[in-house]
């Protein structure tokens, strides 16, 4: 057993009202550079829909994610290190700037500078990759915004798979839900399996997976290797890049900008501790619908003193341990089952988890037909949102894990609506579920109420093992590197270490373009 | 074509060494002081037409004549006699070469007309963009062009003297320039071309050749890397 520690978020899709902030703050800090305009680190999506890029979710026609041969050896479905390499000149799967959209401005100049007419001045879109003036926008980063489009387009949606989607388009049926997504962070992920350099890692202290960006070469299979097309091509700079979990405010503490300034509270970060030795075999299990379950025994149980030592012995602070204790993403993942990966099928074990959204009760049941389960809950079927659709987005299709969150989540709105109007709920309807009177207080601190020290329980990071403070004191500018790098100057071309940048070079923001 | 001796001595005694120079230390400078800008500045993502043709017909062109390049100049004499005479010698340098060569300047001719013809690529070109891929079609045009003018004397004694050439510069045999006096221009201009290519690498995108080869590096290691924070790497 290796044990390693995560910081892991998870999503309350219940809660989410589609308002972009977090989407905006993103791009306000990471991403509003030039080359990164098409970028969006993170995005919400309305589902159903293709999402973006355009059917990023059908891994037939882009590539991503791991394929299990018949022997049981995983492979990067875009192939081996032979066919990756080989695919190089040329990446077949690599989306094109308009499978994301062509990034535009407006021409708002137009607007103070137009001469007298007949006709208001309008401000045309300018396309930011030509300089030319677009005839029409045709796509953008969020085009399918609540239900926008035919339903025709739409239903392309993967995850209508075995849904009998043709009744979702009629008016009175048709459902909707909001996907944020962001890098999931993974534990078996394929963007690092994919990239020749090797510039791509994850970080072992904290699980971030990020781009070396003096060691990326642009060769671009990283951005066809990930199956959430989450590792964009910065096509000014000619590396890619990818949402880095916003590991400076990590380091000390605090919550990525997404989740730090999400106004509908969904977001949740917490330690998950894992056995890394056990990623490879959960990754590789037969059955796509068992890796969600094989995923969630990957993880461990920071209560166990068993556990603590190996833990503790593998060189986690104590002080991780102690956060993990405390972690919301292990309570709603691993406690209440109501959190699920995003497309356990793609076998990276994706570290970003997801509560599935309560839906409104199908017109067909407020007619008098709902088909009440013996509880006294509305059966989970008729709920607006098939659960089918739910499950081919979090579990690979299996259903009974999603029912169950659907279930538990019900019971726990039922159990404290009846304490609010002073009516004596039946425990029955928790057991039922199998929840109890504490754990159904407890869901509903963290659903409902969800505090900004419950929603974020983030240990700091130990820089002292990271570099020795103490090499460090009073040398700054006079150390045998350049700038403040490098006492330890081993044998490079000018001293210190080859292939690293010496000085952090502020390069000013060029507006000329 | 014949040149002054002192010219020709310049041209192809202190010329060669120079590019070489430049080549490997600037690339080594480049690598070592801007590793951010060593990259091979793919426009696949904002144009994916003609790339797939060309890109790897260029490639796979070039790589086919490169690595022949190798085999074909920098084998030992002995040894190269030991296999077959001068006449085969030149014939598989003519028949491979020609055939990869041509593959890659077709490959080579797409690649310019998708660089020039398309308002998203031309724009967002850098000039040494342009140029570099021009001179790699010049030179290629040079090299294929050597093809006809060397099947006009199949006994293979202007090859190897070719091949002494460039030996002799690695091996800074004393005058050696005076082996290409009075060679034909088309050999003189491939010769000065590819060195001058050598000579502007490390400023422009070309070093990424080097990291194409670094990248061998993938097949060996495993699929997952993990580093600490200091920057060791592991699995």
């Amino acid at each position: 057993m290796k044990i390693r520690a995560q910081i892991a978020m998870v999503l309350n899709l219940d809660k989410c009202i589609g308002c972009h902030t977090c989407s905006v703050t993103c791009k306000n800090v990471w991403t509003s550079r030039k080359g990164m305009e098409y970028a969006w680190f993170n995005n919400v999506e309305t589902k159903p829909g293709i999402g973006y890029p355009k059917d990023w979710e059908n891994q037939e026609r882009w590539k991503g994610g791991w394929e299990r041969k018949a022997n049981g050896k995983l492979v990067p479905k875009q192939g081996g290190r032979w066919a990756v390499l080989a695919k190089i000149f040329a990446n077949p799967h690599l989306p094109e700037i308009d499978d994301y959209y062509e990034p535009f401005t407006f021409d708002y100049e137009n607007l103070q500078t137009a001469p007298e007419l007949p006709t208001a001045p309008v401000a045309r879109p300018i396309s930011l990759v030509s300089g030319r003036t677009m005839d029409k926008v045709e796509w953008g980063p969020n085009w399918e915004e609540i239900l926008g489009g035919e339903f025709d387009k739409r239903s392309k949606d993967y995850n209508f798979e075995a849904v009998q989607k043709d009744i979702y388009g009629q008016f009175e049926n048709t459902f909707m839900m909001y996907l944020p997504r962001l890098c999931e962070h993974c534990l078996n992920p394929t963007c690092v399996a994919s990239c020749p350099s090797g510039s791509i890692y994850k970080r072992e202290e904290d699980g971030i997976v990020l781009i070396d960006q003096d060691k990326c070469r642009g060769w671009r299979m990283c951005v066809s290797g990930c199956p959430y097309k989450k590792i964009y091509y910065n096509w000014v700079s000619g590396k890619a890049e990818k949402c880095t979990f916003c590991y400076p405010r990590i380091e000390v503490g605090l919550p990525t900008v997404c989740s730090e300034t999400c106004v509908g509270r969904i977001r949740y970060l917490g330690v998950l501790l894992y056995d890394a030795d056990r990623i490879s075999e959960a990754a590789g299990t037969e059955n796509p619908q068992d890796l969600y379950a094989a995923q969630l025994d990957v993880f461990l149980d920071p209560f166990d003193p068993e556990i603590q030592r190996q833990a503790l012995a593998d060189g986690i602070p104590a002080a991780w341990i102690e956060s993990a204790q405390k972690s919301p993403a292990y309570k709603m993942a691993v406690d209440w089952k109501i959190a699920f990966p995003l497309h356990p099928e793609y076998r990276t074990l994706p570290m970003v988890w997801y509560v599935p959204p309560l839906s409104p009760i199908s017109a067909h049941a407020n007619s008098g037909n709902i088909d009440n389960a013996a509880n006294g809950l509305p059966d989970v079927g008729s709920l607006r949102i098939p659960v089918r659709y739910l499950a081919n987005l979090l579990t690979a299709g299996n259903e009974p894990p999603i029912v169950g969150a659907l279930e538990r989540m019900l019971a726990m709105r039922a159990w404290f609506r009846a304490k609010q109007l002073g009516e004596t709920p039946d425990p029955a309807l928790l057991s039922s579920v199998g929840l109890d009177e504490a754990t159904a207080n407890d869901m509903h601190r963290y659903l409902a109420i969800a505090n900004y020290e419950d929603r974020f329980v983030i240990p700091t990071a130990h820089r002292e093992e990271a570099e020795n403070a103490y090499q460090l004191r009073g040398g700054c500018g006079f150390t045998f590197g350049n700038g403040c790098d490098g006492i330890d100057a081993k044998a490079g071309l000018f001293g210190g270490k080859m292939g690293r940048r010496k000085v952090i070079p502020i390069r000013e923001l060029d507006d000329s373009q | 074509m014949t040149l002054s001796v002192p010219l020709n001595f310049f041209l192809f005694g202190i010329y060669p060494y120079i590019c070489l120079a430049v080549l490997l230390l600037g690339s080594l400078v480049r690598f070592d002081r801007e590793p951010y800008s060593w990259k091979s500045d793919s426009s696949q993502t904002l144009q994916k037409r003609e790339l797939k043709l060309g890109s790897n017909l260029f490639h796979y062109g070039v790589l086919i004549v490169i690595l022949g390049h190798f085999v074909g100049f920098l084998m030992p004499e002995p040894l190269v006699m030991w296999l077959m005479s001068p006449t085969q010698h030149q014939l598989l340098a003519m028949v491979i070469g020609g055939i990869a060569g041509t593959v890659a300047l077709i490959g080579a001719s797409i690649l310019i007309h998708r660089r020039l013809a398309y308002r998203r690529i031309r724009g967002n070109s850098r000039k040494w963009d342009i140029t570099i891929i021009v001179m790699l079609w010049l030179q290629l045009a040079l090299g294929v062009a050597t093809v006809p003018l060397s099947a006009q004397h199949m006994d293979g004694a202007m090859f190897e003297r070719l091949v002494a050439y460039v030996q002799g510069v690695l091996l800074f045999r004393p005058g050696n320039a005076a082996l290409l006096q009075g060679t034909p221009w088309v050999y003189q201009l491939h010769i000065l071309l590819g060195f001058t290519i050598f000579l502007v690498s490390p400023f422009t995108r070309m070093v990424h050749i080097w990291s194409g080869v670094g990248s061998l590096a993938y097949l060996v290691r495993p699929y997952q890397l993990v580093r600490k924070r200091g920057g060791s790497v592991n699995t």
